[in-house]
């Protein structure tokens, strides 16, 4: 072997970075490393490893178009989920009202910075980077344009995506619920049903993001 | 009959780890190679991974004892203070006759934490060991620890909200303790762990060691 790059022992030569076009493309198992050839998906498909049993590659409906609109629905929600306060509590006659934001803020009084720092990461920042950046991603394409730091930005979503918590928050809320029910009246408010749509609306965009859909959009116009 | 299976590794290739695209991985090594597509860093196994996940499932063990034994909160009302543990606020629960909220926090905060430790240890184990038992049901177990290590979460935002509602003075309030600390380290640290562990290490012992 010499060059740059080895020839293929496979002897296609889809394995490399650049497959031509009619060829179905050779993948490997990310949980197992089986080489297979994917052909392409219809919409609604799903494709597993016949060796392990894992999801290679799920094909949503209309994905980028849904993940676009569902996302733009989310950011809407987010900006007033964290603008209201979302629960009220009353006691002999006391009130307190919380946001998100007030709750972390509350943390770090007390001292407990790092609390402070992992909630904020994982309901706030977390979430708002992973809508920033599909929206990013998603608007230039719907447009027939290359998103600036396409590379980045791509790279960046996948991590943003493991530590959004939204739908384990919705949870933490009704655990705190109903610890309190006996202890006062609490009051929803607003921003709490904005909450309860924002789970499902963003946990709606991630289920339909397909990743090699983007690639191939990105591919077509390259 | 049928040789090994024909896998990536085998073949110089690697699928990127962000993208999932096939690449060649170049010959000398593989060191600095990075996507073509996404331009995420190429290698054939996660680096280091049985190391890295190795002493990230120690530490999770480590802090996994505090999370559970401090209290996580104290409740403060009229003058009274009470501690809370994970523990007592699942007894909480059971003894006001709201069990399904009992078996969430349970699950959510005892059971699958530890769950996923012992998971981690039985794969690092069985890896090191190169055992070639039930590679299919190894990689299952590996895909729920990915799964189920966010839903964890649940006491420390419930803490939060807790925290945040209720601070009245003297009346009532409510103060996080070094028990959640330890807790949420539990969490990050065994999400880290199962990041850092590569499954694909299964199969390729129970390859290597084939007749």
């Amino acid at each position: 072997m010499h060059g740059a790059g080895p020839s293929c022992p496979v002897g296609t030569g889809t394995c490399c970075s650049r497959p031509p076009e009619v060829a179905i493309p050779l993948v490997a198992c990310h949980d197992c490393d089986l080489l297979q050839r994917l052909p392409p998906l219809p919409e609604g498909g799903r494709a597993s490893c016949p060796r392990c049993g894992s999801t290679l590659r799920k094909r949503p409906h209309e994905g980028l178009e849904r993940t676009l609109a569902l996302t733009l629905a989310a950011a809407v929600l987010f900006v007033v989920a964290n603008s209201f306060p979302f629960l009220s509590f009353e006691m002999k006659g006391s009130i307190t009202q919380t946001t998100l934001v007030s709750g972390v803020i509350d943390l770090y009084r007390q001292g407990k910075q790092e609390l402070a720092a992992l909630v904020l990461l994982t309901t706030v920042l977390a979430p708002m980077f992973q809508m920033l950046l599909l929206l990013h991603l998603l608007v230039p394409l719907r447009w027939n344009r290359i998103p600036w730091q396409l590379q980045r930005a791509f790279r960046l979503l996948r991590h943003a995506q493991v530590w959004s918590m939204m739908e384990v928050f919705m949870i933490g809320i009704l655990v705190a619920l109903v610890k309190l029910m006996g202890m006062a009246t609490i009051v929803a408010g607003l921003a709490l049903w904005s909450f309860v749509l924002l789970m499902l609306v963003l946990a709606g965009a991630v289920a339909s993001f397909d990743p090699e859909e983007m690639w191939e959009r990105v591919e077509a116009l390259r | 009959m049928k040789g090994a299976a024909p896998t990536a590794l085998a073949a110089s290739c690697a699928s990127c780890h962000e993208c999932g695209l096939l690449c060649a991985l170049p010959a000398h090594a593989g060191h600095g190679a990075h996507c073509p597509r996404c331009d995420a860093p190429l290698h054939a196994r996660k680096p280091r991974s049985l190391e890295r996940a190795t002493a990230l499932v120690i530490a999770a063990f480590v802090c996994y004892l505090p999370a559970n034994l401090l209290p996580v909160m104290t409740v403060t009302s009229l003058g009274r203070s009470e501690a809370d543990t994970i523990m007592s606020g699942v007894v909480y629960f059971l003894t006001h006759g709201m069990w399904p909220l009992a078996a969430v926090v349970f699950i959510a905060s005892v059971f699958v934490p530890l769950l996923k430790l012992l998971i981690l240890t039985f794969l690092l184990i069985s890896v090191r060991l190169g055992s070639r038992w039930r590679p299919v049901e190894r990689t299952r177990l590996y895909r729920l620890t990915e799964a189920i290590g966010r839903w964890s979460m649940v006491d420390i935002y419930a803490i939060t909200i807790l925290v945040a509602l209720v601070h009245l003075g003297n009346l009532a309030t409510i103060e996080a303790e070094s028990g959640a600390v330890f807790f949420g380290a539990v969490v990050v640290i065994t999400m880290l762990a199962a990041e850092s562990f590569d499954p694909r290490l299964i199969w390729d012992r129970s390859e290597a060691s084939r007749p």
